[in-house]
């Protein structure tokens, strides 16, 4: 069977010492839709090992990552090849919920270290600041031009989920804006 | 030449070139300031009487001094700071646009503050000093080079240091501190809703990017803004020469640099006796001192004042030779030698910032000009910007205000600023307001000059009715051009309540409005340029598409691959190539931009029926649907295929451009109106990578990728899907067919999409086919694309799919609609297909229809337009699709197409011009 | 650029927003035993007061909720406490 392609499969990751950029391709993600007060929801929860977050903008990290996304949607995070769709149906049983693979429907581009926080500034309208946007917050905002999913990570690390068709000017975009921070010559301009 | 610089002042040598000549300056100066120490007075000519200019002011204010720098147009020579190999010339009026590409980067930054602080004058600079103290996040951002506001012009000192001395060392205690950002060289433009203000950050030629936006949403603003000194309008105010009293005393003490030998000094107010007093100490002589006032408030030090007077005439064609001063009430006037004239008409608060944010103005009449009153937004003003004129009220005010919006953002405020020492000032007198020297002709009363405005163009308008200073703007222009009106302004409204014998405070201002300093285009685009201008989609076959050399359609953001020509081959012949092999063998297409929305939920099917003009409830698990959806309005918004996976689950298709405003649509329904409805509706358009086979031989090239799927007809059926291998990859294929032809869709994770498409490749027996190529095939079958043969005001039965809209369903989005009298007029524009009796004539898309083989007198009665036309291989003809008025009705008439004076004849056929009877889908 | 207050996501930019026109424009109960006039102004006709307007967004950059606000058309203001999700 041929290899599977990433959306940033052809991305020349940058890692310099204060910024660090690189895909993290074929993690499993699962759209959840589920009443936050409902049996189901507080069954998923235990069986993702943390109650799915009901504070807006927060994301809970246990047997996956779980990121609020809307007031009865989250989208869970597990590694490449954890079958959470199974788990997370089994939870629910045959209560009313939408459980959707979306594992292709957006990459993972993971943003670290000190500049991170200065390197999205170019384009998320959002306060990064750590106090305001710190570890366990995460946002549906916009990136440059696209529609993204930003959760921040503890050392400056942040994860962007965007959509697979967006991914391409994303990257381009990302290295456009890493260009002010990194030696002239590290990325190729375009 | 010699040198106009005070001796001993240091600095840099800097080379540069004007108009072709060079001339050296000082690291510090700008092209102004290097200018005049050049002794170059006339550095532009005035735009619409070319009248020779010089340089009247020294930062953004400056209305003459017009270059242009490299591919730069129109910058002002007073805000250009000198550096090495600068090459300038002067324009009249308007620069010259590049047709070559501006290779500097620029870009954009967000951020976000408790406080703002807009200026690092005295004023900005205590206000950001003490907000900073109390822990609040604190932007302060100045305009300048160096910081000081006003200080370095005026060489005041403050805590017994020079002024300029105290506000960098103060500036650079702010910078560097956590949570504090200064920004320099930033010009704060605009002044939006919500605290929402725009800056520019000119970062100069070796930074990465030469110039960024800031974005800055603060909670609490502090304008610092400072002041700008008043013109007058006198005959011959104009002249290289003439200059702001203010401005000649900072190119004495900011830049060391005597504009003049000889100076005549023309003021309303007791500013310009300081200007007079530094410039004297320069080395300039001050010939006499002419006050609009009939006593003077202060001694002149020694320089004749002539009080009661003012300046009737300026003499010298290229530039001031001597200044005519007469008495206020008339009487002979005087002639007095200089090469200098320094005008002082007073100080107006710089209120554009606060105005732009909504605040209201109102006039003092102290000042003679217009203050901040009450705010909109949450924004204090501070020190000269708010008409405080001494250096410690300027200190004092700025500390109250950042202390105010410290606490007014939620920060506490401990201990007491110690405002630094200043030099005692005496009481200033009471100025007066002269806004313009009357006189018999006001052909030479400048009022803008860069529009060159007079005050006869003012009265002009005065005279021809107008009576708001807005309509007057729009009439002569002034305050129009490229500075804005800072100095015209407000002189403006004077000059026209001066003809109206209205006071100032009555008329007004015109609006502010961002800019408050002219921006670059480049600037405001930022990164967003070139490859970088819009997001660019791409599928996951993006790469072969690439590799064979396809050139790609735009469909909204997506590329989508339009047809892969081999060598040699133009794009008609690609097309008919590809279509041939669809009708006779088998062809590809990635369809993976269709959008894909998974609708799930007990509720599901009840959604979809009202959704839907036809019935969804009904379609069973296995099976595959067309679907319309409309507007209330009963018009086509978007259609495609619905499938269903259970009886609480569908996958809905989407057109590739309406993917988004489906679910947009589907959740507003949902949200607002059915909330009720147990349905969970999610974009999967990303997920899936999927692969239309088409033709006649499709079924063979599925066969073999997929050896365990009975693919015969009765197996899998037209609209039916089955979940399967193809390739080795998990996939879903749905039979359904949008070229007529046998066909399949392949779904795959989009992972997988490259590899399924190169298995289907690697059978060596299909014909890869683009976009183009699929809109022959389709508009053969007369199926209609949604955006192209619709506009918003088609009904399905426009379309002639009156089976698609349900008699049974009680109600669905629409349906009410289609019982109004509008939606079954009989001339309503239907979709039929047209043959050109010429088959080889293609009809350009979007051409009109007419009834008549000559073209009557306009207005010409048009019957509809064109939406597509293509050239078809198996109909051997052109054919086109167009919507025509009561077009089911005119089947087989003969219409017109008007095309460059000729009357093209074309016949009206049913929209469906290939296999009407559907005989080709099962192969 | 306003700053709009999402129920769920907090103070965001304008432009994660589309706009949803005025609020409380219910689609009617039966729209079968509506007049041809009065389904006509449940279509196409809306308030635009200068002043007070009480209208429909969708904060659709963010989490794709629909609410209705509160904005003053004069002055752009949207007033604390009348938004609801």
């Amino acid at each position: 069977m041929a290899e599977r392609l990433s959306p940033l499969a052809r991305f020349t990751p940058v890692s310099a010492d204060d910024l660090r950029i690189a895909e993290i391709p074929f993690l499993t993600q699962i759209n959840l839709r589920v009443d936050p007060k409902s049996r189901a929801a507080a069954d998923i929860g235990v069986a993702l090992g943390a109650p799915l977050p009901t504070e807006p903008g927060t994301c809970t990290s246990a047997d996956a990552d779980v990121l609020w996304m809307g007031p009865d949607e989250w989208l869970v995070v597990g590694a490449r090849g954890h079958d959470l769709e199974a788990t997370i149906r089994a939870a629910a049983g045959t209560a009313h919920v939408g459980i959707t693979d979306v594992s292709a429907q957006r990459t993972v581009v993971a943003v670290d270290g000190p500049r991170s926080r200065d390197l999205l500034a170019h384009g998320c309208a959002l306060d990064l600041h750590p106090r305001v946007f710190g570890p366990g917050r995460c946002a549906q905002t916009m990136l440059a031009r696209a529609q993204v999913v930003l959760a921040a990570r503890e050392d400056d690390g942040f994860r962007v989920f965007v959509r697979s068709s967006f991914a391409g000017y994303l990257a381009d975009w990302l290295l456009d804006a890493a260009a002010e921070y990194l030696p002239e010559g590290t990325v190729t301009s375009r | 030449m010699t040198s106009r610089r005070m001796t001993g002042w240091q600095g840099e040598t800097v080379r540069f070139r004007f108009d072709g000549r060079d001339y050296e300056g000082v690291r510090g100066d700008t092209l102004a300031s290097a200018l005049l120490a050049n002794g170059v007075r006339t550095v532009a000519a005035s735009p619409a009487l070319g009248r020779p200019r010089g340089i009247y002011a020294a930062w953004t204010e400056e209305p003459n001094a017009l270059v242009q720098v490299a591919a730069e147009p129109m910058l002002q020579a007073t805000t250009v700071e000198l550096r090495d190999g600068l090459d300038a010339h002067g324009l009249s009026g308007r620069g010259r646009l590049t047709d070559e590409t501006d290779t500097a980067r620029y870009d954009a930054v967000h951020a976000h503050c408790d406080v703002l602080v807009v200026g690092a004058g005295p004023a900005g600079l205590a206000a950001a000093t003490v907000a900073a103290e109390t822990g609040a996040r604190v932007i302060i951002a100045d305009d300048r080079p160096i910081a000081g506001g006003s200080l370095p012009d005026t060489a005041e000192t403050v805590g017994g240091v020079a002024g300029a001395e105290w506000a960098a060392a103060t500036l650079d205690a702010l910078d560097g501190r956590p949570d504090i950002r200064v920004l320099r060289r930033t010009s704060v433009f605009g002044y939006y809703d919500d605290n929402y203000l725009v800056a520019v950050e000119r970062r100069g030629e070796h930074a990465h990017s030469r110039e960024r936006v800031w974005r800055i949403r603060a909670r609490r603003v502090v304008l610092a803004t400072g002041a700008h000194e008043r013109p007058i309008a006198f005959a011959g105010n104009d002249r290289p020469g003439v200059m702001l009293a203010g401005s000649a005393r900072a190119y004495a003490n900011r830049h060391g640099v005597l504009p003049g030998d000889r100076a005549v000094v023309f003021t309303t107010n007791d500013s310009a006796y300081a200007a007079a007093r530094d410039l004297a100490a320069a080395g300039v002589e001050i010939a006499a001192i002419v006050d609009t006032r009939a006593t003077p408030s202060r001694g002149g030090d020694g320089v004749e004042i002539l009080t009661g007077h003012v300046v009737t005439a300026v003499g010298g064609d290229d530039g001031v030779s001597s200044v005519t001063v007469s008495p206020s009430d008339g009487g002979a006037g005087r002639e007095i030698e200089a090469d200098l004239l320094l005008v002082s008409g007073g100080w107006s608060p710089l209120v554009h910032l606060f105005s732009q944010s909504g605040g209201d103005l109102r006039h003092d009449d102290g000042i003679g000009s217009f203050v901040p009153a009450s705010a909109r937004q949450a924004v204090e003003v501070a020190g000269a910007a708010r008409g405080v004129f001494t250096l410690a009220g300027c200190l004092e005010d700025g500390a109250a205000a950042g202390a105010r919006a410290a606490e007014a953002a939620g920060f506490r405020v401990e201990g007491t600023f110690e405002v630094p020492r200043t030099p005692d000032e005496d009481p200033a007198a009471p100025a007066e307001h002269l806004w313009l020297v009357p006189g018999a002709d006001y052909s030479t009363h400048f009022v803008d000059l860069q529009r060159d405005v007079t005050v006869a163009d003012v009265m002009r308008a005065t005279g021809a009715g107008l009576r708001s200073v807005e309509h007057v703007k729009r009439y002569t222009t002034a305050g129009t051009a490229h500075d804005q009106g800072k100095l015209s302004g407000v002189l403006t409204s004077a000059v026209v309540g001066h003809a109206l014998g209205l006071p100032l405070g009555d008329l007004g201002t015109t609006t502010f409005r961002a800019p408050y300093v002219p921006v670059g285009f480049a600037t405001l685009a930022g990164r967003h340029r070139g490859a970088l201008h819009d997001p660019v989609r791409t599928t996951s076959l993006h790469e072969w598409h690439v590799a064979y050399g396809a050139p790609f359609e735009n469909v909204g953001q997506w590329k989508r691959p339009w047809y892969y020509p081999r060598a040699g081959e133009d794009m008609e012949t690609a097309v008919l190539r590809e279509c041939g092999a669809v009708r006779e063998s088998v062809g590809a297409m990635d369809a993976s931009t269709l959008g894909k929305i998974d609708v799930q939920g007990p509720d599901a099917a009840e959604f979809l029926d009202r959704i839907y003009t036809n019935m969804m409830s009904t379609l069973k698990v296995g099976a595959i649907r067309y679907g319309v959806m409309c507007r209330p309005d009963g018009m086509v918004f978007d259609d495609g295929t619905v499938i269903r996976l259970a009886d609480d689950r569908f996958l809905v298709t989407t057109t590739t451009g309406n993917a988004a405003a489906v679910l947009d649509w589907m959740e507003e329904w949902l949200q607002t109106e059915w909330p009720g409805l147990r349905v969970y509706c999610t974009s999967v358009t990303e997920h899936w990578a999927t692969v239309a086979l088409a033709g006649p031989g499709s079924r063979d090239v599925l066969a073999g990728l997929a050896p365990g799927l009975a693919v015969d007809a009765a197996s899998f059926p037209f609209m039916t899907w089955r979940d399967t291998e193809v390739a080795g990859l998990a996939a879903r294929v749905c039979r359904i067919s949008f070229s007529g032809e046998l066909a399949y869709e392949i779904n795959v994770n989009a992972w997988d999409g490259l590899a399924l498409w190169e298995a289907v490749m690697g059978t060596g027996v299909v014909t890869p086919y683009g976009t183009e190529t699929m809109h022959v095939l389709r508009a053969e079958k007369g199926y209609p694309i949604v955006g192209q043969d619709t506009d918003g005001t088609v009904t399905p039965a426009d379309l002639g799919m009156d089976w698609v809209v349900s008699k049974k369903k009680p109600d669905f989005i629409g349906k009410r609609s289609f019982a109004r009298a509008d939606t079954s007029r009989p001339d309503r524009k239907h979709l039929v297909g047209l043959l050109p009796a010429d088959p080889g004539r293609l009809l350009p898309e979007g051409a009109h229809l007419v009834e008549t083989s000559t073209l009557p007198e306009p207005p010409v009665p048009t019957l509809g337009h064109v939406t597509s036309s293509y050239r078809s291989a198996v109909l051997g003809s052109t054919f086109a699709l167009a919507l025509v008025s009561g077009g089911r009705d005119r089947m087989g008439e003969v219409l017109y197409v008007p095309l460059g004076g000729e009357q093209v004849p074309v016949t009206v056929t049913s929209h469906i011009l290939y296999d009407p009877e559907g005989a080709r889908r099962d192969g | 650029m306003l700053l709009i207050p999402c129920p769920w996501c907090g103070p965001r930019d304008e432009a994660e927003f589309h706009y949803g026109g005025q609020a409380h424009v219910a689609y009617p109960e039966n729209p079968a035993a509506l007049s041809d006039e009065e389904w006509a102004r449940y279509l196409f006709f809306r308030d635009n007061p200068k002043g007070r307007f009480a209208e429909r967004w969708n904060h659709t950059a963010g989490c794709r909720r629909w609410f209705n606000a509160v904005r003053n058309t004069a002055t752009n203001e949207i007033e604390a406490g009348e938004v609801t999700a």
